[in-house]
This record gives structure tokens, sequence and C-alpha cells, in this order.
């Protein structure tokens, strides 16, 4: 097994109480060593790299990815995908389960972490909650959660019937799983064989498509927290993916201060793009839930500077060429976002909005890994996994879709500034990412 | 995950919405927008003198020239017309639709606009029922694009015809085109907003020479969100309070392929919204009528009022040739003989 000395850092580990010059020593896939410049032990036969000028922190995790296998190879893969995720500083990357055929087995659970998949960071999948995420009937979450599942969900869909919900977080409180609620109440935003596209509002007016109304995410977030609330003795786990309006955000910090366990993640597109940015229907600006308003994406801002949104995830959902360059109603919803997630957080919630370097890497490692209960990651205390992330987080750069690790190349950030390079991921102690590579 | 004191904060800076890149090419239409108000003066006298002119000498103008109409939806005025206004130009045209076509083997919309393009199409004009489609085959193709109606979003030259009408009746004689030649004229647009491309074309179109757009409708059809759409634009739920201030009365169909689900209760609709000659009379006699078409007799309007003195109807459909020539024109104007943008 290899070992590695990361040499002439600054050291960053919120979680562990760390912000300074130290070097630092990985052996068997965990820390095992964490000194003053110069200062290690064990240090012979270790490859050596040099962080001098540059930030050590602890490796990225994203709660919301889609890695489209099993069924969809050609948009992406765990290979690619996961390439993607060390490229943009993510050592663990938690895959949704809407693939073909759903993720809802635990044999289709076991087959994503397979070392045949070439995954070069942690995968932790994430099971479906009903069978098919057809929202019906509740799946065997203790077969789930032993083969690897960390939480489930019908991302993609709603779990829409109030009394299947119900079930969920109850079966889900008994195995200690987390239930991730795509909050989209669909009687809103299908109407007869017609799909909202964009958000509900004047753009949507002026640009002829159908809106995706806030109240059809603000109105199942209600319903989940009463849901979770009746349960309460239970202590059952909502999390509210993607959250993307001020309606939602308020019902789940009431949530909070009624002492219920309820947390949410915001993407960087919802925090910083608005329903204008859709432009004249550009393609690569369409997902779900859609781009929204000056005022709610405001209010998600405001939300990650005043502590109640709990990570970043990026909803990394990557789709072919072929399926984005279509009329703006056919295409299919979803964003890649992987290879962008640092650059943009660092140069707006840090460098414009000034939130403190250390808390950014908490909304990307720390509260995630607390969140998910994914012991050993988003810290770099000694006997934590090997997950290290080491960036120059004063770079600047121009983000170029074509050049990205992943199969796809559907983003609104193509041509974006971005502040903070990579230089090296290490997942579990192997380099998994080398910019000079 | 504690929450802080929440302080006041200045507006913070977040990324800017780029500029547009469209139109691509100078000769397309995609959207009232694309015209200054000195291309509009242009484009309305050429119009004027296209349609003066000797059909022959006429038909040199683009003579041999090639141009495809892309439809993806049936029509009978627009197609019909601007296959009139490219042929009285001398342009070759062919028609390719939906049902007789590629398409129905499942040829997008890329693949089909970049075969035309191959075939030698130098414009495209296209209808689809998707909002948008005009601009993605633009963007493809980088062709003169003509929008003749994209979903529910706009139809440009319907609304300049409707200008022309408009102008022939309260303007005569005008020539040039400014940002007060139809101050104080107000132009009612009554039924199923929502889901109408004429009435977003329009909405954007007049208030810009100054007239003053009432819409009129119910909730389901017409938002509240619509009167933001634009400067010069406002509601008014009373059809005979929306009448009484009107010189241009324009009805709208109410559009079946659109309504999705929505619910209408068409007896009321008609007993609160039809154009009736008796609502007319008492209201804005000596306004004139508008309808894009297809007009639904017995629905929004009577026959009576299709077919009275003040309906101009079909001065619309005549002027939609004229106006299709024109832009027919420009389209080609800006590449050279048998080149390419």
């Amino acid at each position: 097994m290899t070992v590695l000395v990361i040499r002439g850092g600054h050291l960053i580990d919120p979680a562990g109480g760390v912000d300074a010059l130290k070097d630092i020593l990985l052996k068997d896939g965990r820390v095992a060593e964490i000194a003053g410049p110069g200062k290690l032990k064990h240090t012979e036969d270790a490859d050596v790299l040099d962080a001098t000028g540059l930030t050590v922190a602890p490796g990225l995790i994203d709660l919301h990815v889609h890695l489209r296998e099993p069924g969809q190879g050609y948009k992406e893969t765990i290979a690619t995908g996961t390439a993607a995720a060390a490229a943009g500083g993510f050592t663990s990357v938690v895959a949704m389960p809407n693939t073909t055929p759903v993720n809802d087995s635990p044999e289709t659970t076991r087959w994503m972490q397979a070392p045949e998949r070439g995954a070069v960071v942690r995968v932790f999948p994430v099971a479906a909650a009903t069978r098919g995420s057809k929202g019906e009937a509740v799946n065997d979450y203790a077969a789930l959660k032993a083969a690897g599942a960390v939480a489930v969900s019908d991302d993609g869909l709603p779990i829409l019937k109030d009394n299947i919900m119900r079930e969920a977080l109850a079966a889900a409180a008994r195995m200690g799983l987390t239930v991730i609620q795509h909050a989209e109440d669909t009687r809103l935003t299908h109407i007869g064989d017609k799909v909202a596209s964009m958000n509900a509002g004047v753009t949507a007016f002026k640009l002829g498509l159908r809106g995706w109304p806030n109240e059809a995410e603000s109105g199942i977030v209600e319903r989940d927290i009463r849901l979770v609330s009746e349960l309460r003795e239970a202590r059952p786990h909502l999390h509210v993916a993607h959250i993307s309006t001020a309606a939602a955000l308020a019902a789940v910090r009431q949530a909070r201060r009624n002492g219920l366990r309820v947390t949410c993640e915001v993407a960087p597109h919802h925090f910083l793009l608005t329903d204008e940015h859709v432009g004249l229907y550009d393609t690569n600006a369409k997902m779900c839930p859609p781009l929204r308003s000056a005022a709610d994406r405001d209010a998600l801002i405001e939300a990650l500077l005043d502590g109640v949104v709990d990570a970043i995830a990026t909803d990394h959902a990557p789709h072919a060429v072929h399926e984005k360059e279509v009329e703006f109603e056919r295409a299919p919803n979803g964003v890649i976002g992987l290879e962008t997630a640092l650059g943009l957080s660092l140069r707006w919630l840090h460098h414009e909005w000034k939130m403190p370097l250390g808390r950014v890497l908490n909304l990307l490692s720390a509260q995630p890994a607390a969140l998910l209960g994914l012991k050993g990651r988003g810290t770099l205390a000694v006997g934590s996994f090997a997950d290290v992330l080491v960036f120059d987080p004063k770079a600047e750069w121009t983000y170029n879709a074509r050049e990205g690790k992943s199969k796809s190349r559907n983003t609104p950030f193509d041509g974006f500034a971005m502040q903070g390079r990579v230089r090296w991921t290490i997942s579990e102690g192997r380099i998994a990412y080398d910019s000079a590579l | 995950m504690t929450p802080t004191a929440t302080k006041t904060r200045r507006p913070l800076a977040t990324p800017l919405v780029p500029a547009s890149p469209f139109p691509y090419n100078p000769g397309s239409l995609l959207s009232v927008y694309d015209l200054t108000l000195e291309a509009l003066s242009h484009l309305l006298a050429r119009a004027t003198a296209l349609e003066n002119q000797d059909p022959l000498t006429r038909a040199r103008t683009l003579a041999k020239r090639r141009i495809a109409l892309l439809f993806y939806e049936s029509s009978t005025r627009t197609r019909t017309s601007f296959e009139l206004a490219a042929k009285g130009l001398g342009a070759d045209t062919t028609l390719v639709s939906d049902k007789s076509s590629s398409i129905e083997k499942g040829e997008s919309l890329k693949d089909t606009g970049l075969t035309l393009r191959a075939l030698g199409a130098e414009a495209i004009i296209i209808r689809h029922p998707s909002s948008g489609a005009a601009w993605q085959l633009e963007a493809e193709t980088r062709l003169p694009v003509l929008n003749a109606g994209d979903g529910m979003h706009e139809h440009p030259t319907q609304a300049l015809l409707d200008l022309r009408t408009i102008l022939a009746h309260l303007r005569p004689g005008v020539e040039e085109i400014t940002s007060e030649t139809l101050s104080g004229v107000t132009v009612s647009i009554t039924g199923d907003i929502l889901h109408s491309r004429v009435a977003r074309s329009n909405m954007l179109l007049l208030p810009r020479l100054g007239a003053r757009v009432l819409l009129c409708g119910p909730p389901a059809l017409l938002p509240e969100v619509a009167a933001q759409a634009g400067p010069g634009i406002e509601i008014e739920r009373d059809f005979e309070a929306a009448l009484r201030q009107s010189q241009v009365v324009m009805m709208l169909r109410i559009q079946g392929e659109r309504l999705a689900g929505l619910q209408l209760d068409l007896d009321e609709y008609k007993a609160i919204y039809q154009l009736t000659g008796q609502r007319l009379a008492a209201f804005a006699p000596t306004a004139i009528v508008l309808h894009p078409g297809p007009i639904i007799r017995g629905m929004e309007i009577t026959a009576g009022v299709a077919d009275g003195p003040q309906s101009a109807i079909l001065e619309q459909v005549r002027n939609g040739v004229a106006i299709r020539m024109a832009v027919v024109e420009r389209a080609l104007a800006a590449t050279t003989q048998g080149g390419r943008a």
C-alpha cells in the first residue's frame, strides 16, 4: 500500500478544528499522522506531494449525483462520472437510483459499488424508496441498507401519496436511513399531456412556456414536514433535495425550530442563476426544479449565509448532446455540475459574498458527511479515510465544458469564471486526480 | 447548522444574464424585437412598393432563389400567404410538413434543418408547435429563419400585418414609424391570451409605437403576469369596458389544441366574451375588428360581426401577402445571390 505525504500545505479541516500549516501522512487509505511543517515522524518510503502555497482540505462530498449506470452509459458511466467528481475535488458521491432499471434492489446497489465499475472515488448508492420509484410500495430498507444504500429516494419523482411517504419515513427511521425527497407536486407540473418546462412567472409567459409553480415544491415540503412531525417519536430524517424556493426554505427553517430532523441541500445553479438565464430556450439551463425568480435565488443565498442550508449538492445530471439539441419543451431536465461546484462556490460564496473558506468547505464536506452519517469522511482527523482535496484557493480560471471529464456537456456554466483550482484529489489514499496529468 | 442573527445585507452581486446571440442571421425574423422602428418603417414601405409593383418585374426580385417552408402544424393563411409572397418575388419554394416527411420517422428539427440547407434552401420559414423552435433552427442552420408561429410564443409577421391594417385605418398615409405613431390608440386583445402567439407578438410590438394594449379574458386564459410582459400592457377583465376604450378590437380563438386539461365552460365564455353585433354597436361603434383566424363563427365572434362593416378580417389576410413579401425580401437581402451567411 502506498504511503503519501502532503507537505507544505495549509490544512483546513473545519470538523477537526485545524486551520494551519501542516504536513499530513496518508497510509493504508487512512490519515496516519498530522504534524507541523517538517515534523512528520514516519515519512520513509513515502511519495511526497509538494503542497506549498496550496490548501489541503477534506475531500468534497456530493449528496446528489446521477451516474447513469446501470442502463444509460451513453450519458455517463460510474467510471466517467467519478472521474469528473475527482476533477472537481469530490472524493464521495451519493448516487441517485433513477437508473435503468431503477436501483430498488440489493443486487443493483451492490453492482454499483463493485470494483468492475471502475470508480475512482467512493460511490454511495441511494436506493429507491418505492418499488420501481413508482410511489406505490415501499421497498425492503433493511436489505438495501445491508447492500450499502445510504439513503432512500425516488429522486426525479416525488413520493406523492401521503400514506406511502408516511410509511417510507417510518420504515427508514427504523433502519436509521434518511428519506431524500424530490419535492415536486406533479399534479401541478404535469397538466394534461403537457409538462411545465420552466419556472412559472413573467419569463415563462413571455417565452410561451408552461410554468412550474413554487407551490409545487413548497406544498410537498410542508406536507412532508407535517408527516415528520406526526412521526416525531420515531425521529425520522427528511432531507429535501435541490431546494429552490423561499417558501420551502421557510418551511424547513420552521421545522428545525420545532426540533424536527429536516435538512436540505441547494445546487449551485439554483443559488447563482435565475429563470432569465434560460435566455432564448437554452436547454442547458433546463432542469427540475427549474431556475427560479431573483427573489427565490436571493432567498437561497440568504439561507446559505445564515446556515439554514446544510449542504451544497450538484444534482449532476448528464445528458447526451443529441438529447439536449431539441425543442426546449422536449429536452430532458438536468445539468452537470461536479466539475464546477467548487470553482463556483469559491468564486461567489467565498470571494464575492464573503463566506469564510472553512464554511464553504463545510457545506461541501463535513456537513454532507454528517447528514448521511458517512463515518470517517468530511474530516482529516487522524484515523479518518484519506480523502483529501489539495487546491489553490486563489487561482482563477475559466470553465470550458468540452475539456471536462464527464461524458456529457450539458451545463449552463460554460465559459464562467471560476476560483480555486484542484491540484490533487486523493481518494482513500490513492491519487484520483492530478491536474498535471 | 445553527442560524445566526440575520443582518441586513447590501444587495449581493450575482452572475449577469448574458446578451442574446440571436438573431445569428441578419435576415431572420424570429421575434418582433428583431426589428428597430427604422427597420419597421422600411419594411412597411417595401410591402407597399412590392404590392404595387408590376408582377412580372416583381418576380425578378428573388428569381430562382430557394426558400423552404417547414410546417409542423396545419395552417391555411400563414402558409399560403408566405408561399404566394415568396413565389410572387420569383423564388422557388418547397413545402415540408410533419405529416408527409421524414419528420414522421423521427428526424429531429436539427437534422431536418441541416438537410434543407444541404438541399440548397437559402431561407427557412418555420411553423412549429413548440415555443422557441425557430430559435433552435436558426442556431443550428444559421440561415435566415422566418418565424411563422412557434408554439405559444410569437408570430411576428401576424403582428406586422395587423399593424399594417391598423395603420391603414387609423393613420392613413403615415410613412415614418415613430414611438408616437399610435399614441392615443387603445388596442384590446380578447380571448385565449395565455396560449396565443398572436397576442404576444402584438402586445410586444404595438406599445413600441405608442399604443396601449388592453388584454381581456378570464384568469385561466389570461394570467395576471401577462401585464408585466412589457410596457404599455394592461389587463381589463370586463369585456364591455375593454370595448368602450378600444379603437381596435382584436378577437382570438379558443385554442382547443393547447388547452392541456384546462376546463372551460364554453357557454359561459360566450355569454361574457363573445363579440356580438349588439355589443359592438353599444360599446365600440367606430372601432375596427381584427381576428388572426381561423375564426370560429358563433364562438368568439358572431357571423354578423365577422362579415359586418367594422370587420377588417379579410383585409388582414390581404395585408399578409404584402408584409410577407417584404419579410422574405429582407431575409435574402443580406446574402449575395446563391451565397450563404
